[in-house]
């Protein structure tokens, strides 16, 4: 139920973001969904593609540093307060996350929530018990 | 203006004299050294010299040099030539890697070192009326306590005051009416700085004069900071290997060099090189010789500062050899607020720390009057993380052992991998953006 996402150290210099998703777009890899944490001097961007060990080698040979990190996706109904229920479910578990980030899917209907726990496995079993929808990788790229 | 001397005899003796009196010291100096130290004592076989070949002053370029390795393959204690328990004193300063390069001083070296440093300060014009604020770091850096005793054996009065805290110096100097300023440079211009926020004006204060060494200054640097802080600025040298502060001293005659203590440090300038004696005048690397010291004399030691000697007689009357202002090194340390950081030492942390390539760069700038230095570093994949947090406390645990091993606070950032310039020889580890 783990799904791969790999991980981009980015300085922060203008062009580099472009780069990337140049690199990827060059080799048909197709990106479903990513976020960027930065601080003052660098960044992390962090993808979900549809060939992870496609993209992670191309990247590596372009020069940069490349991270591949298990996270969870979990799909909810796109309505008020979706997210809020996965995230209580968690807290009462004492589950912490690292970080998360979200996209909604074409159809509108369902938006999928993308977890980083430091404990997966427990996040799993919480999650699973508590009826949530978690979806792998290949469901992610089909969506 | 009449000249005040601390020691008139000594200080203005003709060349003749001083010189037989050099001779004398040196010839039972080596003597001592040849018999207590084995580390002299293998080198100077190795040299086929005796104690007993040194007949004249010139007879000293047939003694081998003494390096900072040196003092690093016998740490810590390894080329005292006196037991420990005559020993009331250690220093250390920075060495090359890890270790620090440590000195002592037995209860006469303070003494001695007392005394030199008085003259040096009678030199720049201090007196017993004095109030003097040294702000030279207190600890195991020689400044702050090597100022602190001649101040006191001048007669003056010392505000042990150590480094930092500007808003408190900047209060004391003006409570307590100070005189004199022991600094180093940018720390003096830091402080005419912070009175500007202060909103006091400097010539609302006593200062009289600045005693400022511990790192290299130029001449429109003294302009900028006797017009900021409303002085006289002095240069003074120093560095522990020899003794510390006090080695050379400018004189209020004349800001054209600074006297080197001949009677206890015996100067030479040499070719970086070849290691050849270089002619009177010629710029080369300084060598020191101390001829007094008890528990760590030093033979030749090669300080790699880039100077040059100024035989010429002084208008001050001193006889004493003066050394022009030091204008470079000849290897890479670096100075950063008046401390010696060697590349190598940053790089002895780096490749302590699990997943650190060896791909690095030391940027230094010159913030306002303060140095500044950050430490770039390629992120690997065996570092990286997809977490800020790992990442944030990695750069943390660079900086903490960097200011643990080297006592500089500096700024570390993390690069993408290949963006530090590779070489095809040696690598440029260091950029130094600072004009001095």
């Amino acid at each position: 139920m783990r799904v791969e996402q790999i991980a981009v150290f980015l300085e922060n210099k203008s062009g580099r973001l472009a780069e990337i998703t140049s690199i990827l777009a060059d080799n048909d890899i197709n990106i479903r969904a990513l976020s960027v944490a930065d601080t003052a001097d660098f960044g992390i961007l962090r993808l979900i593609v549809d060939n992870v060990e496609k993209a992670k080698t191309i990247l590596r040979d372009g020069g940069f540093t490349v991270g591949k990190t298990d996270v969870l996706a979990v799909e909810v109904v796109d309505k008020t307060g979706g997210l809020a229920t996965v995230l209580k479910s968690l807290h009462r578990a004492c589950i912490n996350v690292e970080y998360m980030y979200a996209f909604v899917n074409k159809t509108g209907e369902n938006a999928v929530l993308i977890f980083r726990f430091e404990k997966m496995d427990e996040a799993i079993e919480v999650l699973q018990k508590d009826g949530f929808t978690l979806i792998s990788g290949a469901q992610i790229c089909a969506l | 203006m009449t000249v005040t001397y601390w020691e008139e005899e000594i200080e203005t003796l003709p060349r003749v004299g001083l010189e037989s009196i050099q001779l004398r010291r040196l010839q039972h100096l080596v003597k001592r050294v040849y018999r207590t130290v084995k580390p002299y004592r293998s080198k100077m076989d190795a040299a086929g010299v005796k104690p007993e070949d040194i007949k004249s002053l010139a007879d000293l370029k047939k003694l081998p040099f003494t390096t900072k390795n040196d003092l690093r393959d016998n740490y810590p204690f390894g080329l005292f030539t006196v037991p420990m328990e005559e020993v009331v004193r250690v220093h250390a300063s920075s060495g090359t890697t890890g270790k620090p390069t440590v000195v002592g001083y037995t209860r006469k070296d303070i003494e001695l070192w007392a005394g030199i440093m008085a003259r040096a300060l009678c030199c720049a014009g201090a007196t017993k009326e004095d109030m003097v604020q040294n702000a030279y770091g207190y600890g195991l850096f020689t400044g702050g306590l090597g100022a602190h005793y001649g101040i006191e054996r001048l007669g003056a009065t010392v505000i042990p005051v150590s480094g930092g805290n500007s808003k408190r110096q900047i209060n004391l100097m003006k409570d307590f009416g100070s005189t004199v300023l022991l600094s180093t440079p940018s720390y003096a211009l830091n402080l005419a700085e912070a009175m500007d926020s202060m909103d006091i004006d400097p010539s609302s204060l006593s200062l009289r004069v600045g005693v400022f060494g511990a790192e290299p200054w130029s001449e429109n640097m003294r302009e900028e900071v006797e017009k900021k802080l409303n002085l006289k600025a002095v240069d003074i040298y120093g560095l522990s290997e020899v003794m510390g502060p006090g080695v050379a001293m400018e004189c209020l005659e004349t800001d054209k060099g600074m006297h080197i203590f001949e009677d206890h440090f015996l100067p030479e300038i040499i070719d970086p090189d070849t290691g050849e004696v270089l002619p009177p005048g010629e710029k080369g690397e300084l060598v020191f010789t101390t001829l007094t010291k008890e528990a760590f004399p030093i033979i030749r030691y090669r300080t790699k500062d880039i100077s040059r000697l100024i035989h010429e007689p002084c208008e001050c009357g001193r006889t004493l050899v003066r050394m022009e202002k030091v204008t470079g090194r000849t290897d890479d340390m670096l100075i950063i607020r008046g401390v010696n950081v060697f590349p190598s030492q940053v790089e002895h942390v780096l490749m302590g720390i699990k997943g650190v390539e060896p791909h690095y760069q030391i940027v230094v700038e010159r913030d306002g009057n303060l140095d500044s230095m950050s430490v770039q570093v390629e992120v690997s994949e065996g570092l990286f993380s997809d977490e800020i947090r790992v990442l944030e406390n990695l750069t943390k645990k660079i900086q903490a052992e960097i200011k643990s091993l080297l006592g500089v606070t500096c700024r570390v950032k993390l690069v993408e991998p290949k963006t530090i310039q590779r070489s095809e020889g040696k690598a440029q580890r260091v950029i130094d953006n600072r004009k001095i």
